[in-house]
Parts: structure tokens; C-alpha cells; sequence
């Protein structure tokens, strides 16, 4: 990577190359049963790591997701649970 | 033109006449007459720029930094307290690569409180990625702003102009101010490298991990040592245009040819220790003008046929020594030169002809 003077970043959106999950220590599991796909979660997650296929959520992006359990926070189902890393 | 101006007055004409775009300013004692006569300036319409009156020094230099990033020449300018207010917003600069020019009116730190002049606030953040120049006479502060800015765009590092304050930066005494043809001349529209531009987004502070931090540091440091040869050009170039210059731009000697001692300094006391060597003809002088980046081989070339050097410092690494002596003294660590420091003319102490001459026989010490 050609490091710029300062610092500087040209290129926008290069955060879709740069995958930065590496800090994660708990993740959010996600239980299938238990979801209404009411879309809490996908509105409320701050790194868009909760996509949705025709309307209906699939499983978190583990290449973005950071781990900081909002997800689990908003989700009034119980179907969202932050366990730990190596688990 | 030549005119009786006070040194201040001078340095506001320089950034006038350098199309100074954006200046954010607060004031402080000693600095205080730089952003009055450029208010006064704006205010009477004779020079178009935008002020920004800010709240604290922390602000100020927080606005320069936004309006140098956002591509403009930018210039400030503090003093003591102010200085060390700003400190972190320092590095900042330094470390985004922006050509912003900052005045410093030299005066010590509190406490106990003062506001007269040594070089205790400049050198204290000598470790911050700025350029230093020390001004010796109301001219050279003149024409180190406008030199600044030409060495400062070139290396995108940050440049801070220090004067005496009191001692140089309330003093009146001829200064030849440039035409503004003149200076168009030599100091070329801004074309800044990068900048914040709606049509073409960048980010500019991003998060650096350890594993690139380092090297933006060593970036910072090539472009300091890469700054000694421009500096060196920007001198040649002025003195070609203005017959004028400043030793090589870095280093300045006087009276030196066949002397076995010199007195070496920085900044206003350089035109005491110039009457004495006048007066006494045994010893020379060795003006540091620029101490970041600091001169290494410059200093030991123009030291070779010396036995003996007194560094004299306004300021005290409290703990060590004299910041010029500890630099001195490494770079001539190899050398056969007795190197003796003096600390001097802290909290405005006043430097007297009779105060060298006791340094020039005595060990080391202090001039209480």
C-alpha cells in the first residue's frame, strides 16, 4: 500500500478492501427460530454489517462487524445473543 | 523600500504581502503587535484576508490547521503560555504535512510568572515537526516570513518564525520592505499538493495503526532532513533577487576567518557577541539561524579550524543543559573542540557586552 504524506486517503469507500473486524471479541449469534424479521437490528447496526435478501435478514458480516452488540441491544426477540470470540 | 519599523510591523508587512489568505489570531503578550497591525491592515482595506478572532491559542491553531487543509496560505502567531496551549494541535499540523507559518514572539514559561523574552517556549516543543528559524534583526524576521513560506510549501511541513520577544519584537530600526512585484517574483501562487475539496473528497487524519505509524514519522523526518538543501536554495535564490542573505540559509558565521574560539547563539544577542568580536578581535561568531532542522554537518565544517566554543542558551533543559549546548555537543561529539555552555538571559535577563566578555574567560556556568 503507497502510503501518502500525511496520511492523506485519496480513494473513497476504500473501507470495502479494508476489512477491520480484527478487534472483535464478542460476536453476535444470531438464532433463525427466535427472529421476527422486524429489521431492528440492520437499521440500528452503526458498521451496515446486516444486510438483507428480499427483505429478509441473513447472517451478520463477520468482515465489518466489529462486535459491539447493539444488534443484541435493540433486538426486543431475544434472537440476538453476543458471545464470546472463541466460543 | 527602507523604513523605520518596528520589528512586528515588519513581520505583518511580510504576511501581506506573501497573500496571506486565512489568519487565525489570539493574542499574547509579546506577540501582540503581529496581529494588531495585520487587524489593522484588513480593517483599513489595504490587504485581503480572512481573520479569525478565536477564543484560545488551542482554537487558533486548530483553525489554521482546517483552513491550511483546505488549501490557502495560512499564517498565526503566539507566544509563551499560547504556545505551550497549543502544543498537541503542534504535531498535528506537523504530522497532516500543512505549510502553515507561525510567528513566535519568544518568551519564557511561567512560573515564576513573566512575559519578557527567552527561548524557553519555542525550544520546549523543538521536537514537534515544525522548522525553526531564529530571527537575529527586524530584516531577517522580514525576510524569513517570506522565506518560510517558499521553503514550507515546497516540503509541506510547518514553519515557525521565532523572534526575541521585546528584545526584537517591540524594536525599531530600518527594514528594507519588498515591493509586491518583488515578492510575486519570488514567492509563487499556493498550489497546495492536496486539500479538502467537496468535488473531489479525501480524507485527511485517518487512524494509523502500528503498523504504518512509524513511517509516516519517518516521511516526516526525510522531508526535515530533505528541507536543509532547499533551505540552502531559498537563501541563494533571495540573495540573487534582493542581494541579500543569511549565511547558508542554516548557519551564519562572522568574524570566524582565523579564529581558534567562537561564541555560537541564536537569535538577537547574535548582534551583541558581534560588537564584542569587533571590539576584542580574538574570537568569532556562530549564528545557529535555523535549529530544525538542525545544521549537523554545517556546524562541524565552519568548526574545523576551532579549539574552543561557548554556546550561550536562553533557555535550560532543566535536568541537563542548555538545548543549543546538548546539540553542539553532539554533533561535535568526534571533534577536538572544547565546548563550554552558558545559560543566558532567561526571563528577559539582559545579555550585556561586559556579561560575554566574562563567558569568553570563565568555565561554564550561568549569567546570574
Amino acid at each position: 500500500m503507497e502510503l501518502k504524506i500525511g496520511a492523506i486517503i485519496e480513494e473513497p469507500g476504500n473501507s470495502l478492501k479494508n476489512r477491520k473486524a480484527g478487534w472483535r471479541s464478542f460476536r453476535p449469534k444470531w438464532d433463525k427460530e427466535k427472529c421476527t424479521q422486524c429489521m431492528m437490528c440492520w437499521q440500528f447496526c452503526p458498521e451496515n454489517a446486516i444486510h438483507q435478501v428480499n427483505n429478509k435478514r441473513i447472517e451478520t458480516d463477520f468482515d465489518f462487524c466489529k462486535g459491539c452488540g447493539i444488534c443484541e441491544n435493540v433486538c426486543k426477540f431475544k434472537a440476538i445473543k453476543m458471545v464470546k470470540e472463541e466460543q | 523600500m527602507k523604513k523605520i519599523e518596528e520589528c512586528s510591523k515588519a513581520i505583518a508587512e511580510a504576511v501581506k504581502l506573501c497573500n496571506v489568505k486565512v489568519i487565525p489570531i489570539y493574542p499574547i503578550t509579546p506577540q501582540t503587535h503581529i496581529p494588531e497591525e495585520i487587524s489593522k491592515f484588513v480593517n483599513d482595506g489595504e490587504f485581503n484576508s480572512e481573520l479569525i478572532y478565536t477564543e484560545s491559542e488551542h482554537s487558533m491553531l486548530s483553525a489554521a490547521i482546517g483552513a491550511s487543509a483546505s488549501g490557502v496560505r495560512t499564517f498565526t502567531a503566539t507566544s509563551s503560555q499560547g504556545l505551550a496551549y497549543t502544543f498537541e494541535n503542534l504535531f498535528i499540523a506537523s504530522g497532516l504535512r500543512l505549510p502553515i507559518v507561525m510567528a513566535v514572539a519568544n518568551r519564557t514559561l511561567s512560573a515564576p510568572i513573566n512575559i519578557w523574552g527567552d527561548h524557553q517556549d519555542s525550544i520546549s516543543v523543538r521536537d514537534c515537526g515544525w522548522l525553526q528559524f531564529y530571527a537575529e534583526s527586524s530584516q531577517e524576521a522580514f525576510d524569513t516570513t517570506i522565506q518560510a513560506y517558499k521553503i514550507a510549501e515546497q516540503i509541506n511541513l510547518p514553519v515557525m518564525v521565532c523572534v526575541d520577544g521585546f528584545n526584537l519584537s517591540h524594536v525599531y530600526e530600518p527594514v528594507d520592505i519588498l515591493e509586491q512585484k518583488q515578492v510575486n517574483s519570488f514567492l509563487p501562487e499556493f498550489k497546495p499538493k492536496f486539500k479538502l475539496d467537496t468535488n473531489k473528497p479525501i480524507t485527511i487524519g485517518p487512524v494509523a495503526y502500528p503498523n504504518t505509524f512509524m513511517q509516516f514519522k519517518k516521511q516526516q523526518q526525510d522531508a526535515m532532513l530533505d528541507s536543509i538543501k532547499i533551505i540552502k536554495n531559498v537563501n541563494i535564490e533571495f540573495k540573487n533577487k534582493f542581494k541579500r542573505s543569511y549565511g547558508d540559509g542554516l548557519i551564519e558565521t562572522y568574524n570566524l576567518k582565523g579564529k581558534k574560539k567562537a561564541i555560537i547563539a541564536m537569535g538577537s544577542i547574535c548582534g551583541t557577541i558581534r560588537e564584542l568580536s569587533n571590539k576584542l578581535k580574538n574570537f568569532g561568531l556562530i549564528k545557529i539561524r535555523c535549529f530544525r532542522p538542525f545544521p549537523k554537518q554545517e556546524l562541524i565544517n565552519v568548526c574545523k579550524n576551532l579549539n574552543e566554543l561557548i554556546v550561550i542558551d536562553k533557555n535550560i533543559s532543566i535536568g541537563n543543559g542548555g538545548a543549543l549546548a546538548i546539540e553542539v555537543k553532539n554533533a561535535l561529539f568526534d571533534k577536538k573542540i572544547n565546548v563550554r555552555s552558558y545559560i543566558a538571559g532567561l526571563g528577559g535577563k539582559d545579555i550585556t557586552i561586559n556579561d560575554l566578555e566574562k563567558a569568553l574567560k570563565n568555565k561554564e556556568g550561568w549569567m546570574l
